[in-house]
């Protein structure tokens, strides 16, 4: 019996708060890091790492970002594209106007400026709710995208109105332009995914994050027994934001190395980060890794099992991916709306003491 | 009768406590006023739910708010709280008017609440909704939660021992890492009163903190009123239908029908009160 909470008994406050209680997941946690971070780089190649590993990355942040605020603070938000948009043209501005800056950088502030751009777009959440607000922030989707490509200075006034990434170099490595590595580039998105889904677990543990879920479950309760709905909401639009704008940065400054407003942050994109934390799970650190690696993940199955593999006509691959998609999200919304991560958690809860439950 | 046992626990307990105090043991004190609720008029559209409303509020005391069903006393909380602005009136505590506070603001005065629909927050444990009962007394900035580790970590440790001991004042030890929404009504309503507790409030407002329970849930409820009332000195406000108990936990009761106030005093007085008779047996108004 490989899996047991027994024996693991608490004598502290502060083992009791611990994100891993039980010693195995710890190991597992650690085990499964040290291999991303110490092994795969040596294998990664251009395949894996534009195809599953920085989607994956990139995809996680922003669904970590949308999650602190929607399944978080549940302020409904469609304009994750939009907002990832900030982000990339925040540090597209910031690459071609400071060469010196260096891209770790590069990557927070554009995170800052995109914060700022969120709290903007939050303030009508003091106001409205759910449907109106989902609206509303579709508008920010729509309004911030027909900016970029309007005013000439966001793209630089480059003919095709593109944004192309300059090259830039950390410790002798090229990150970003045609020379980077995969294992570079790989690294690079990883630990920004390490470290920030941990200050996202940080965040939501604690009083902020409670002051989040107080809002989310009640708000006029929460309210009255002290939270500031102000602070608790704009805090939520601004950290979320500040994940969907270094998203964004990444996904266009070393994922795609290029990008044009419409084209690579639309509608869809919203859609795919809000459908990736539904599956996920709604309020959940875990759940917003599960559902990014799920959608990066299923078209790529789809491609090797189905198509290649069983030889299936790519179209119709296509079309069973997207049926199976649209059920899972329903079916998630009906009986789960904690996601994947409620489901392994009720696993877990199974395997506690197994064959003893009680 | 249910609510004559209970009354009678309760008695028995308000006697000895008496006799704590004749002896010096307890340091029971009626004080001051500490909240002063003046002329104050609510109306929604047509309806006045609040006419020209004054009372006061001791400090120490247990203050009973009855009436009959739709009389205003929710609302009258709700004011208190700064969750209804009301035409007219004001509401002073401490010798400070909260006039335009905000509710948060007025939590933040050291006022606490429980509501007569359970409001806890369902996607969290019993532990973290009594931890929100903290939040106004939690400073850490964002950058130190972020890290967690240090500042945020001691603070959240130093809260937690708080809310432990509110835990055990409430014998819940069992359900602390439940999510709420599982347990049963009895449970959410002593959960609810914990989160109100955490926040060490001086003025405790009840809605109906009895309603729906058994005799013996009611009992353990008005031992811990009761309790939290001896033994941090803590002020109470609450409403109650269950007349038997009001009588016996309260110093002071404030009825109010049809938004207006027919009586004030203590138990016997109101008891005796003709209009309060009336109210409570139906006589037609006119
Ligand atoms: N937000 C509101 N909007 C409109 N009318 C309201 C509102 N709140 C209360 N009322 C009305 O005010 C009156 C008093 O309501 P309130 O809830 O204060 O009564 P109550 O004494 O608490 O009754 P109960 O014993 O049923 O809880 C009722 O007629 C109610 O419909
Ligand atoms: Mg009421």
């Amino acid at each position: 019996m490989l899996y047991r909470e027994a024996g693991e008994f608490k004598t502290s406050y502060q083992a009791d708060l611990a994100t891993f209680p039980i010693r195995f997941d710890l190991w597992g946690f650690w085990s499964v890091i040290a291999v991303a971070a110490l092994v795969v780089p040596f294998f990664v190649n251009d395949y894996w790492e534009q195809a599953i590993f920085l989607p994956f990355f990139i995809y996680a942040l922003a669904a970590l970002g949308l999650n602190i605020l929607t399944g978080y603070c549940g302020q409904l938000s469609l304009g994750t594209g939009g907002f990832m948009a900030v982000g990339a043209y925040a540090s597209y501005k910031l690459m071609t106007s400071f060469p010196g800056l260096d891209m770790i950088s590069i990557v927070l502030i554009s995170g800052a400026i995109t914060a700022a751009v969120g709290v903007f777009f939050g303030l009508p959440s003091l106001r409205i709710k759910g449907f109106y607000l989902a609206v509303a922030t579709l508008a920010a989707q729509f309004f911030l995208i027909w900016m970029f490509n309007k005013w000439g200075w966001f793209y630089n006034y480059s003919a095709t109105g593109m944004i192309a990434a300059p090259e830039r170099t950390m410790f002798g490595f090229a990150i970003t332009g045609p020379y980077s590595k995969p294992a570079v580039t790989y690294l690079f998105c990883f630990a920004f995914l390490f470290v920030f889904a941990w200050v996202a677990r940080n965040l939501v543990r604690g009083r902020i994050g409670r002051s989040w879920m107080a809002i989310r479950d009640m708000d006029i309760a929460a309210e009255i027994i002290g939270v500031n709905p102000l602070m608790s909401k704009l805090s939520a639009f601004a950290v979320s934001s500040f994940y969907i704008g270094m998203a964004g940065a990444l996904y266009f400054a070393l994922w795609k190395g290029a990008a044009e407003g419409t084209e690579a942050f639309p509608i869809e994109l919203s859609f795919r980060v809000l459908f990736m934390i539904i599956i996920g799970g709604l309020g959940s650190i875990l759940g917003s890794l599960i559902g990014a690696a799920f959608i990066v993940l299923l078209p790529v199955v789809f491609k090797v099992l189905f198509v290649e593999y069983w030889g299936w006509p790519t179209d119709i691959a296509t079309h069973v991916q997207v049926i199976l998609l649209g059920a899972l999200i329903i079916g998630f919304l009906i009986a789960e709306p904690h996601g994947i991560a409620a489901l392994w958690r009720t696993a877990k809860e199974k395997l506690r003491l197994w064959p003893f439950p009680h | 009768m249910s609510s004559q046992t209970v009354a009678e626990a309760a008695g028995t307990d308000r006697e000895y406590a008496h006799q704590e105090i004749d002896h010096g043991l307890n340091p029971r004190r009626i004080g001051d006023v500490v909240m002063e609720v003046k002329n104050i008029t609510q109306r929604f559209g047509g309806v006045t739910a609040i006419k020209d409303v004054s009372f006061d509020i001791l400090e120490g005391e247990v203050r009973a708010i009855i009436g009959p069903n739709g009389a205003g006393k929710s609302s009258m909380l709700n004011v208190i709280n700064g969750f209804y602005h009301p035409q007219e009136g004001e509401v002073w505590f401490h010798g400070k008017k909260l006039g335009n506070l905000k509710p948060h603001q007025i939590a933040r005065q050291g006022i606490a609440r429980t509501f007569q629909n359970i409001a806890l927050f369902h996607g969290m444990s019993t532990l973290d909704n009594i931890m929100t009962g903290r939040l106004t007394k939690m400073h850490r900035n964002i950058f130190w939660q972020a890290l967690w580790s240090g500042p945020a970590e001691r603070e959240e440790i130093a809260h937690r021992e708080k809310v432990e001991q509110v835990i055990d004042f409430l014998e819940i030890q069992a359900i602390r890492k439940t999510p709420v929404g599982r347990l049963p009504y009895g449970l959410q309503k002593r959960v609810e009163l914990g989160r109100a507790l955490a926040a060490e409030p001086t003025l405790l407002l009840l809605d109906e903190p009895m309603a729906g329970m058994n005799v013996e849930e009611k009992q353990d409820m008005c031992r811990f009123i009761l309790d939290m009332n001896d033994e941090f000195g803590t002020t109470i406000a609450l409403i109650e239908h269950d007349m038997g108990v009001v009588m016996d936990i309260a110093d002071r009761v404030v009825v109010l029908d049809y938004g207006k106030k027919i009586g004030d005093g203590t138990p016997d007085e109101v008891r005796g009160n003709q209009d309060v008779i009336d109210a409570y047996l139906g006589v037609s108004h006119d």
